[in-house]
């Protein structure tokens, strides 16, 4: 068993996952069945002038029969008084004295800072997030999103909130910038202990075709609201890296996008997160996800023989390079285990359609034109053999094979080969060392 | 399409047949989708191989998931107009779901039958509702004519095809009622008849003429046929069930499996006694299995299979036998029928013969039922029409023409006994070979563009070869 424990900004967490502030850490007693359930930390849902939120909050997207794959709310922060949410804080820390809470925060003026950092510090959060990226509702009121596209008046409230504060400052960005280093730097220079990151992208989730109204319809109208969930993973994996490489942003990071799993978590880690957050996921499955999360992030350092969840943190950074320093000289070309197919010709027509035309089927000669000048411009006239499988059965006449001499290597047949471990990527052996566009550049033989 | 039986074929409800449900129910829109959004959408996939029809498979069943019904049936009946019929009597087990790529990776194939029936019954409930037609008529108006002979699937298909493109077809049928084998034959748990009823008023409503209760040869010879009209299609089926001679072809407790199951389905004055209580079948096909799971089903505690060989040599499909096994039908194999045995009127047992150890064995029973194939149908085909040695006309392979080149001929009565969806394949083919042979192009090839493109692109491929080859 590895020891879990991660060490944020000072904080102490039994595990890197925490529930994001969201829906699921609206209350105590919610906050506190996330607790029992397994999270570590809770970052309570974002506290400020209670607001009045509207029916209909939340929409979502469904792919090929998989539900919610990605969501949408339109929701804003607490709409719960901040003397109930307080003492709430302040009797869940004093249950749960070894889980952290942190307390999300969002008001206007100074003096509104101020007040409700004090207030916050005395009920007894661990920590403080600035939320700088609801990008819904509240950054038309000048907060959210908005400070994180004004880099300067993001470091001066960071600043400010330091001033006020005795417990960390994480400071959470929006994914709705052009750069994300512009608010990450300026949240550095403001002085934040630590960031959290991303917050929602501005969406519109869908189209009613019956209404033509937006989702999700308040009636006949609807907003933009903040996209999350899984399909959003990728988008936030890459500001967390490229925070996260930055030498000058000398903060840990709170990986928050579209992490439902033990496997998403561990990406995040890899990329530089001490912690990670989770909204969307618990919102359709319940806290319960969190006992795989746990079980299954243990097992994954036993078997990669780390000790400590500290000791993947950033392992998977100095592999994240620019495109010019990739290796020219790499080459992997696509086999098909024939044992293992099962006809579908889906990378057949998807190499065919959307790639290289490498990809070809033993029913008669390809039809595919190769544009290559070595080749002609003519169609292939070759008849494969029927292949035989090793028990000596003729295999389907379905099983496509690849052209290797064709094949660039590009993934997408593996990619959307619905048979696991049917097709694989092979390193091609070749001679030369590794050479990348930077190189060729800098030795004048591009 | 509506459920309710049509007054105009007499047809009453309380008949046996409706003690019967349905063993692969209409699914729920909530069914559908889920399966509809299991399929992988192979490329050329395997499925549309092996459907006797070439419908796109993958097509129909991603538009059921994008909820483009009417898009879905109409990929349905562009390569099949029987496909609501065809989608519940099909043995898919044995053709589209038996061709699943997901049997190789031990998942359970997509129940491509029940998608292609829930998309068909959809879609002909919104055209209902709508008043929009899937297939307008066609107001191009051909000078053709062609006379079909029988209503069952082969001729409705034929005629379907036509009547889209605007040539005058009519339907002779000698029968009360229309439908063929989907209305008379089919085990009731997959089709009744007012369903098989519903789908011939939809095709009808193409703009064919059906003529009921006409017996070609009877009230109007083929010739007069041939003369007055611009092509004939013959889709007449099988003749009666063949008897055994076992000494008691007239008795009333010895039946012809196509007749009894057709009074099962039709006939609202036929019973079971209630001292009903053993059953002989011979044969070994599906109309044995067929009509054995029907009495069982109908509460016949004692029904058994006798067949002449083994299980594994039985023509009839295994996944129908373990379905008539789990309602308690029994098999006998290697047995061969020897002698009714009498005791006055009554039938007291049938004597058997073991194929392997020929000793006879005396099985009691109540009733026997011969399933033993059917004759082949007898009337003055002129004498230009070929028939081969099996009773079957013989057919061009291609265009579906005999060897009168104004007749064509489809379905049973030229295969000696296929399934439903191959008299649907033939009676397309014909009615396509028509429309060419008169400069008429099919408005619905049902083809998909790759194929054509591909076959195109390989015959060109081909003749630039040749060249080259000198």
């Amino acid at each position: 068993m590895a020891d879990l424990s991660v060490n944020i900004c000072g904080i102490k967490s039994p595990n890197p996952f925490w529930l994001a502030s969201a829906p699921p850490t609206n209350t105590g007693e919610q906050v506190m069945r996330g607790f029992d359930a397994g999270w570590g930390g809770a970052v309570w849902k974002t506290l400020g002038e209670p607001i009045v939120n509207v029916d209909s909050r939340f929409g979502a997207i469904d792919y090929s029969g998989t539900k919610v794959i990605g969501f949408n709310n339109i929701e804003l922060i607490t709409d719960r008084p901040l003397d109930a949410n307080f003492k709430e804080i302040y009797e869940v820390k004093k249950r749960y004295p070894d889980n952290v809470v942190i307390a999300s925060l969002m008001v206007e003026t100074k003096e509104e800072w101020q007040e409700i950092i004090k207030r916050s510090v005395d009920a007894g959060a661990d920590g403080l997030e600035l939320n700088f990226g609801c990008p819904h509702g509240m950054c038309e009121r000048g907060m959210g999103s908005a400070v994180a596209e004004e880099p300067k008046v993001l470091a001066e409230i960071t600043s400010w909130a330091k001033e006020f504060s005795n417990v960390p400052v994480f400071v959470k960005l929006s994914p709705n910038v052009m750069d994300i280093r512009d608010p990450g730097l300026a949240a550095v220079s403001g002085g934040c202990d630590g960031i959290s990151l991303i917050n929602t992208i501005k969406s519109i989730i869908g189209v009613d075709l019956d209404t033509l109204v937006p989702k999700p319809s308040v009636g006949r109208e609807s907003t933009n609201g903040g996209y999350c969930g899984p399909a959003i993973k990728p988008i936030a994996l890459h500001m967390l890296a490229v925070l996260g490489r930055d030498p000058k942003i000398n903060v840990p990071i709170s990986g928050i996008g579209g992490i439902s799993t033990w496997q998403d978590a561990a990406e995040f880690i890899a990329l530089g997160a001490t912690t990670i957050q989770v909204c969307t996921a618990v919102m359709h499955y319940g806290y319960r996800i969190v006992d795989d999360m746990i079980d299954g992030f243990n097992n994954y350092l036993d078997n990669k023989g780390m000790h400590s969840a500290n000791e993947l943190i950033g392992k998977a950074i100095p592999g994240f390079v620019e495109w010019g320093e990739l290796d020219l000289n790499y080459d992997i070309i696509a086999k098909i285990d024939e044992d293992k197919c099962i006809g579908c010709g889906l990378c057949y027509v998807a190499c065919l359609d959307g790639a290289h035309q490498c990809i070809h089927t033993r029913k008669g000669p390809c039809n595919a034109w190769h544009g290559d000048p070595d080749h002609g411009f003519g169609p292939r006239t070759e008849v494969m053999p029927p292949v035989w499988h090793n028990g000596g059965e003729p295999a389907m006449n379905h099983v496509p094979f690849v052209d290797e001499k064709e094949c660039i290597g590009c993934n997408l047949c593996m990619l959307v080969c619905p048979v696991p471990d049917c097709i694989n990527m092979v390193e091609v052996s070749h001679s030369g060392g590794k050479e990348s566009w930077k190189d060729r550049t800098t030795n004048g033989s591009s | 399409m509506s459920n309710k039986s049509s007054p105009q074929y007499g047809l009453p409800p309380d008949r046996l047949e409706s003690q019967f449900s349905d063993y692969k129910p209409l699914y729920t829109e909530a069914e559908a989708l889920i399966e509809a959004n299991r399929c992988l959408n192979c490329y050329d996939a395997p499925c549309i191989s092996a459907c006797p029809t070439g419908i796109d498979i993958p097509a129909f069943i991603k538009k059921i998931a994008t909820g483009n019904i009417i898009g879905s049936a109409k990929v349905i009946f562009e390569a099949n107009m029987l496909g609501y019929s065809t989608g519940r009597v099909c043995p898919v087990e044995e053709l589209c779901v038996g061709a699943c790529v997901y049997n190789d990776l031990n998942s359970s194939p997509i129940q491509i039958g029940r998608l292609q029936r829930y998309a068909t019954k959809k879609a002909m409930e919104i055209e209902e509702n709508t008043g929009k037609k899937l297939f307008p008529r066609n107001k191009r108006k051909s000078e053709k004519k062609v006379a079909l002979i029988g209503a069952g699937p082969a001729s409705l298909a034929c005629a379907a095809y036509l009547a889209l493109d605007g040539v005058e077809a009519v339907i002779f049928e000698k029968d009360v009622l229309p439908g063929g084998l989907n209305t008379t034959a089919v085990a009731p748990y997959k089709i009744q008849t007012e369903d098989s009823i519903t789908e011939v008023n939809w095709i009808l409503q193409h703009g064919i003429e059906l003529k009921t209760k006409v017996e070609i040869g009877k009230d109007i010879s083929l010739d007069q046929l041939i003369d007055e009209y611009n092509a004939v299609f013959i889709g007449i089926g099988l003749g009666a069930g063949r008897h055994l001679e076992l000494g008691a072809n007239n008795n009333p407790a010895v039946f012809s499996a196509t007749n009894l199951i057709r009074k099962i389905k039709n006939d609202p004055d036929f019973s079971l006694p209630n001292d009903l209580n053993t059953v002989l079948i011979i044969g070994g096909g599906n109309t044995a299995i067929d009509i054995s799971r029907e009495l069982a089903m109908l509460g016949v505690k004692d029904v058994r299979l006798l067949y002449r060989r083994s299980r594994q040599e039985m023509p009839g499909y295994e996944h129908e036998m373990v379905e008539a096994s789990r309602y308690g039908v029994r098999l006998v194999e290697n047995v061969t029928p020897l002698e009714i045995i009498r005791n006055g009127e009554k039938i007291k047992s049938l004597k058997v013969k073991s194929t392997i150890s020929n000793d006879i064995f005396d099985f009691p029973c109540d009733w026997v039922v011969e399933a033993v194939g059917q004759l082949k149908h007898v009337f003055d085909i002129s004498p230009d029409i070929e028939v081969d040695e099996m009773g079957r006309l013989v057919v061009d392979s291609k265009s579906f023409r005999t060897t009168n080149p104004k007749v064509y001929a489809g379905g049973d009565c030229i295969n000696g006994g296929k399934e439903v969806v191959n008299a649907a394949q033939d009676g397309r083919e014909a009615a396509f070979d028509m429309l060419k042979s008169w400069g008429i192009s099919p408005s619905l090839h049902g083809e998909n563009y790759f194929k054509s493109f591909t076959s195109i692109f390989v015959q060109e491929m081909t003749k630039e070869e040749n060249i080259k080859n000198g």
